[in-house]
């Protein structure tokens, strides 16, 4: 069942390779801000995906609500229940895409559980991706060993495809899926589902560690990190910083003004640490 | 492939019956069996591969079913499964190890009881119910969990979790676990919880902790996406007793494999019993497990008929059932490609039956390559049917069925009546059913239909009180975090 990447692929020029180059070359890691569509409306979601992009994040990653998120913890999933609730529809996340597109330099990934796409079709969804100004997908229920159709449409429209490497993933594993990837690595930083935690695991500079080994150029960490110490303590070893519950948190408390405060606040973790800077909050 | 299910909701609901009656169509289906079972697409080298033998399908795929649809932490640990599982199953040891269980513990095998006065009702057909309700446990359940908390076991996993739906995948996942001296946790919908009060005791009283799901329809799916979340966080120590034949590669080969124990017996049994084979076998569906079992001894005999009998709910048409097969379509759900009921986005649909065991909006992917090649015929029961078939096995044969199998009981009348229409034997048409549970735990539910309890849920001029307070959420559309 093993299946990789064509050997010859044809180039595609990937913009989210490209949002984290320029991070790069600004001296820093990149910062992936997360936020669910349609939660709690279509239009707050574009106006906070653009408050994000705007604030510091380099990479914007829009979930699709899905009526059975295994890979979510609860504040993500009451978020997307609650856009599920309010009539949510699959097709409106390329508006969303399009609206950020539009209104930023940022590259905006849509993160989505696979049934949502497989039912629509997947050249069809990746068609309507790319034409909304989309870089590619983050998949967290879908596997190289899966992906055939995936592989095909993403090179045909010239999209992303960002595979999950974990604590867990064999040297063959990750080996696989660095070859499968284009964009970036998602190195899952913890065994568990998504959420805010106090700390951030000892094992996800592990995974960084063989995912760069395999060859990837461009990994980025996810899962646990809510605090500018976080985005510290990652970006010293990744190229990249994912970011959900916390915004998702933030947007539910606060509204858009909320997300855009809290971005910013994550974006101070690149700084050099000052003595007497930003005191960690509780 | 892909021609079986009508693709688009509900709409094709006025016609009746959903599966064609028509005889014309019957035997085309059947020609189609043959060929295939005479090995005719073996040679031809498709990529679907079929095999001239059903039985044994090794996975991971079944036609283009099945597979890994899951989140890449846990594909080491179905990796470490699946190689444990392939070498316990040619181990003559671990054999051993679980034939002696199923002797000496579950009471393996379990009886093929003719019911001879229920047989008056399914045209006269002569009926045989393989009873796994006289297992330990009271299902077919125990053949899994006790192959499953072996490999546990040798995996040197400490901790199992288990989802359940009707309580008795999970009462039997505590059972394996409490003789293997394991700790057990089972995650179970609050819908279901309330609906199977007691076997939630019967967990807590075999050393396991029951969870609540209180996510989305509060269901066995529910619990199974919170069972994934548990597995997730916790493989090193953990594994995830899968209680039905779907899920990831290797689950549905390795549930079935446990169970196949149900379809050698009937197998043996009912040539023992009339010296021949039966002209038809039926089961019910929710995951599949208990008929995928039963099938398993019969799928390379093409001159018998195999039925599914899904839960029809209140009937297909009205939307309210959990009918995968008959009105599903393919799609991904708890790490398999099969049917699926989803709406036009891919949402998963909530199902609904009377029957907890059954009300799952998916299905083992094994059935769904069983019924695109026409090896076997799924069709729908309605709550109504499967308790009208409850209330004649209880009555006829002093067994009180589990509702799940009533389901099974219920298509065993149609399929009866099908076979001996115009024959001036009826008696020569044998059928063998999947008595998959016995109906203890249904007590309620059924006096409840029946209209035996007052307004207090008390047993009607009594002050026997069968349930606690109903919830004032039982059909609450929101779910807390």
């Amino acid at each position: 069942m093993s299946t990789t990447a064509p050997e010859n692929t044809p180039a595609v020029a990937s913009k989210s390779a490209a949002a984290i180059d320029r991070a790069k070359a600004a001296g820093r890691a990149a910062l992936v801000a997360y936020l669910p569509a349609g939660y709690p409306d279509v239009q707050s979601t574009i106006d906070a995906g653009i408050a994000m992009a705007q604030n510091g994040a380099d990479l914007i990653e829009i979930g699709i609500p899905y009526s059975d998120p295994v890979m979510d913890g609860a504040v993500i999933q009451a978020a997307t229940v609650e856009a599920l609730a309010k009539g949510f529809r699959v097709e409106s996340v390329f508006d969303v895409v399009a609206g950020i597109t539009a209104a930023t330099d940022a590259a905006v990934l849509v993160m989505t559980y696979w049934n949502p796409v497989m039912r629509m079709g997947v050249d069809e969804f990746s068609r309507r991706l790319a034409e909304a100004g989309g870089a590619g997908l983050i998949t967290p229920d879908l596997i190289p060993d899966e992906a055939a159709e995936w592989f095909a449409a993403s090179d045909k429209y010239g999209l992303d495809r960002v595979f999950l490497v974990a604590p867990s993933s064999t040297p063959e594993r990750v080996a696989m899926t660095v070859e499968a990837s284009r964009g970036f690595i998602y190195a899952v930083s913890i065994m568990g589902v998504t959420g805010a935690r106090d700390s951030v695991s000892s094992a996800a500079e592990a995974v960084v560690a063989a995912a760069h080994k395999a060859g990837a150029e461009r990994v980025c960490v996810g899962l646990g990190v809510s605090r500018p110490e976080h985005v510290r303590e990652i970006a010293a070893y990744a190229d990249g910083v994912i970011v959900g519950t916390a915004l998702v948190a933030a947007l539910r408390d606060g509204g858009v003004p909320a997300v855009a405060a809290l971005t910013k606040e994550l974006a101070t973790g690149f700084a050099p640490a000052v003595a007497g800077g930003t005191a960690a909050t509780a | 492939m892909g021609s079986t299910p009508a693709a688009s909701s509900q709409a094709e609901g006025s016609h009746g019956d959903i599966k064609s009656e028509n005889p014309a169509e019957r035997t085309s289906e059947t020609a189609t069996v043959d060929a295939f079972l005479a090995g005719g697409r073996a040679e031809a080298g498709r990529a679907e591969g079929a095999p001239a033998s059903l039985k044994h399908a090794p996975g991971p795929y079944f036609g283009s079913y099945g597979g890994r649809w899951m989140p890449e932490s846990l594909i080491a640990a179905l990796d470490e499964l699946e190689d444990t599982f392939e070498k316990a199953k040619v181990d003559p040891e671990f054999l051993a190890e679980v034939a002696e269980l199923n002797k000496n513990y579950s009471g393996r095998p379990s009886l093929l009881t003719e019911a001879k006065r229920f047989s008056a009702h399914a045209g006269g057909a002569r009926i045989f119910l393989k009873r796994e309700d006289l297992n330990h446990t009271g299902s077919h359940k125990i053949n899994n969990v006790l192959g499953q908390a072996l490999l546990a076991k040798r995996m040197g996993k400490t901790r199992v979790i288990a989802e359940t739906g009707a309580g008795q995948h999970g009462v039997a996942s505590a059972t394996a676990a409490a003789l293997l001296g394991l700790e057990c946790v089972v995650y179970m919908g609050a819908e279901d919880c309330r609906r199977q009060a007691l076997n939630v005791a019967r967990m807590q009283l075999l050393g396991a902790t029951v969870v609540p799901v209180t996510n989305g329809s509060q269901t066995l799916k529910d619990a199974i996406n919170d069972a994934l979340r548990d597995w997730v966080a916790n493989v090193d120590t953990t594994h995830y007793l899968l209680g039905t034949a779907a899920g990831a590669h290797p689950f549905p080969a390795l549930v079935r494999f446990f169970h196949e124990v149900i379809g050698e017996e009937a197998r043996g049994q009912i040539l023992a019993q009339t010296g021949r084979l039966p002209d038809a076998v039926c089961a019910c569906i929710g995951g599949g497990s208990n008929a995928i079992g039963i099938f398993h001894g019969f799928l390379d005999d093409p001159e018998v008929k195999i039925y599914g009998f899904e839960a029809g709910g209140d009937g297909v048409e009205t939307g309210r059932h959990a009918a995968t097969i008959t009105l599903g379509r393919p799609g991904v759900l708890h790490g398999a490609r099969s049917y699926l009921m989803q709406d036009e986005d891919g949402q998963t649909i909530e199902s609904h039956s009377i029957s907890a065991g059954l009300d799952y909006p998916g299905v083992g992917p094994e059935h769904s390559y069983l019924s695109d090649i026409g090896r076997v015929s799924y069709e729908p029961i309605t709550d109504a049917e499967a308790m009208e078939a409850f209330r004649l096995l209880c009555r006829t044969e002093g067994i009180i069925p589990a509702i799940e199998s009533s389901h099974a009981l219920a298509g065993a009348i149609k399929v009866g009546q099908r076979l001996t229409e115009g024959k001036e034997n009826p008696e020569d048409v044998i059928v063998v059913v999947n008595l998959s549970g016995r109906g203890d735990k249904d007590v309620e539910t059924a006096a409840d239909w029946f209209g035996m309890l007052d307004e207090d849920g008390n047993v009607k001029g009594t002050t026997l009180s069968t349930r606690a307070h109903k919830g004032p959420a039982a059909h609450s559309e929101d779910a807390q975090a």
